[in-house]
């Protein structure tokens, strides 16, 4: 099938970006979108033209690197998959696709379609770990975790931190992704030593690079893991008690 | 990786730091939100419960109108303990701070986002999925009601904006000031985008204060609506009722 792609262009950080239009001839219904990128940077290279940069690495859903803004939805019109999972069969002959990277004041873009998600780390740093001393290795089942727990927490954990959820929030805020990286602690017996004090961090500093949250719901539709909201108000919980807790704690 | 220098959405300093600088956190200034928010939908119940009075019309023991009598009895809340219109004051004085604390954190928040958003937009028109009509457009509704609530308060408490105004006389007042059409109609617009707002606050607020439960999440979209229904019928009843001189 023959497909116009408009992709957003831009050289550097500071350059001025700007749409150009690709006409991409015989692409296979089968290829991925990530595949019928890379044939139309083979192309771009042949010309003589600089190829157009997209983050991609394991291409199977699980790494978080990929993901642009197609046709205005996060990693395009499919429900609960990155960009590097959805196939061209989901276009049809002549469509006209529109490419563009995350836009958020705290993901700025680094060349063409890759953002600096840098933001995300500095959230992670904060307190997205177990910092205690565990000692040696444990039994297997030797700490007793309800299922419900367990189950609550391999969802959070399922974040692939990809940035969709910022992308597709009209406030460019990532409680979505602070919400998963708190919770999948917050809900296991390890994470409970450094639960009141992770969850004021990892708050603190997501707020100094993103909005807040208007609970539109965005991202738990954008996000390619399916993750609920009702983490955040999880997160929004556990915010409020931190504040008493930590109150107590600091007095003992 | 490029070290690419961002604006901070916000700082914490002077008095924001204050309680730990809960209070001044997006999630602690939802909080805020939510709470004054229910503050203000019980309010919302309590107002047209009283209002409702207008249909009662004349008791027939006084001869007075129902509802300057219960006007007056808000004005004598605890009897002879307290001086008169003293528990009334109160209550105003509060609804006043709800107002201020929700208004007040709406703009902070919305400084927040937009900074936080920058001047990046999307070409692609984007497809909302999960954001609706109502959640897109709380800061539209809640500036009409706040400037509905402003001359309401004009109208039918001070008296500036109703030329016929007599203190006391609840029923001749509201009578009088929702014969004018243009009034009456205003009253009802605004009634709608009231009930916008609530479609999605009475939903969203249980978000911001944590209070989800997968099992019960589908109660609060119905919870919402018809909250949102309740105070719209009730509210819309009095204006169409006194402009088609039901009422008089």
């Amino acid at each position: 099938m023959n497909l116009s792609l408009k992709i957003w262009r831009q050289a550097s950080p500071d350059a001025p970006g700007g749409f150009k239009t690709y006409e991409a001839r015989n692409v296979s219904p089968e290829a991925s979108f990530l595949e019928m990128l890379d044939e139309l940077n083979e192309r771009l290279n042949s010309e003589g033209e600089e190829p157009i940069a997209f983050d991609h690495d394991c291409r199977e859903g699980i790494c978080g690197m990929c993901g642009v803004m197609i046709n205005g939805n996060p990693h395009g019109p499919q429900d609960g998959t990155a960009t590097c999972q959805l196939h061209m069969r989901k276009f049809s002959d002549g469509d006209s696709i529109t490419i563009e990277p995350w836009r958020a004041t705290a993901l700025p873009v680094i060349r063409d379609l890759v953002v600096d998600r840098t933001a995300f780390d500095r959230i992670i740093e904060a307190g997205g770990y177990i910092s205690v001393n565990t000692g040696a290795a444990p039994d297997a089942n030797i700490i007793a975790i309800p299922k419900e727990a367990a189950e609550a927490s391999m969802d959070a954990a399922s974040c692939i931190g990809c940035a969709a959820c910022v992308a597709a929030c009209p406030n460019s805020a990532a409680n979505l992704f602070a919400a998963a990286k708190i919770s999948h602690l917050s809900l296991l017996p390890q994470g409970q030593p450094e639960r009141w004090s992770r969850v004021v961090a990892m708050v603190e500093t997501m707020e100094e690079y993103f909005g807040s949250c208007t609970n539109h719901g965005e991202c738990e539709t954008a996000c390619p893991k399916n993750i609920s909201i009702d983490f955040i108000a999880m997160m929004n919980r556990d915010f409020i008690k931190a504040q008493f807790k930590n109150f107590v704690r600091i007095g003992q | 990786m490029t070290t690419t220098k961002r604006a901070h959405v916000h700082d914490r300093y002077g008095w924001r730091a204050w309680l730990g600088g809960f209070f001044s956190s997006s999630i602690g200034l939802k909080w805020l939100m939510a709470l004054t928010g229910i503050g203000l939908l019980l309010y919302l119940v309590a107002h047209l419960i009283g209002n409702l009075k207008i249909f009662f019309g004349v008791d027939p023991v006084t001869g007075a109108y129902e509802i300057d009598l219960y006007s007056e009895a808000l004005r004598t809340l605890g009897g002879h303990l307290v001086p008169k219109g003293s528990v009334l004051l109160l209550f105003r004085i509060g609804l006043s701070l709800m107002f201020i604390i929700h208004i007040g954190s709406a703009v902070a928040l919305t400084r927040r986002n937009l900074a936080a958003r920058g001047k990046g937009r999307y070409d692609a028109t984007r497809h909302y999925a999960a954001a609706n009509y109502a959640s897109r457009t709380m800061r539209m509704s809640g500036t009409i009601v706040l400037l509905f609530v402003l001359f309401h308060v004009a109208d039918l408490t001070l008296g500036y904006a109703n030329p016929d105004f007599v203190y006391g006389a609840v029923h001749d007042n509201m009578v009088a000031s929702l014969s004018r059409p243009i009034v009456a109609l205003f009253y009802m617009a605004a009634n709608v985008a009231l009930a916008f707002h609530i479609y999605h606050g009475a939903w969203s607020l249980f978000q911001s204060i944590g209070t989800v439960n997968p099992k019960y999440n589908s109660l609060r979209r119905y919870f919402a609506v018809s909250f949102a229904a309740f105070i719209l019928l009730g509210n819309l009843s009095i204006p169409l009722a006194i402009w088609t001189g039901w009422v008089s």
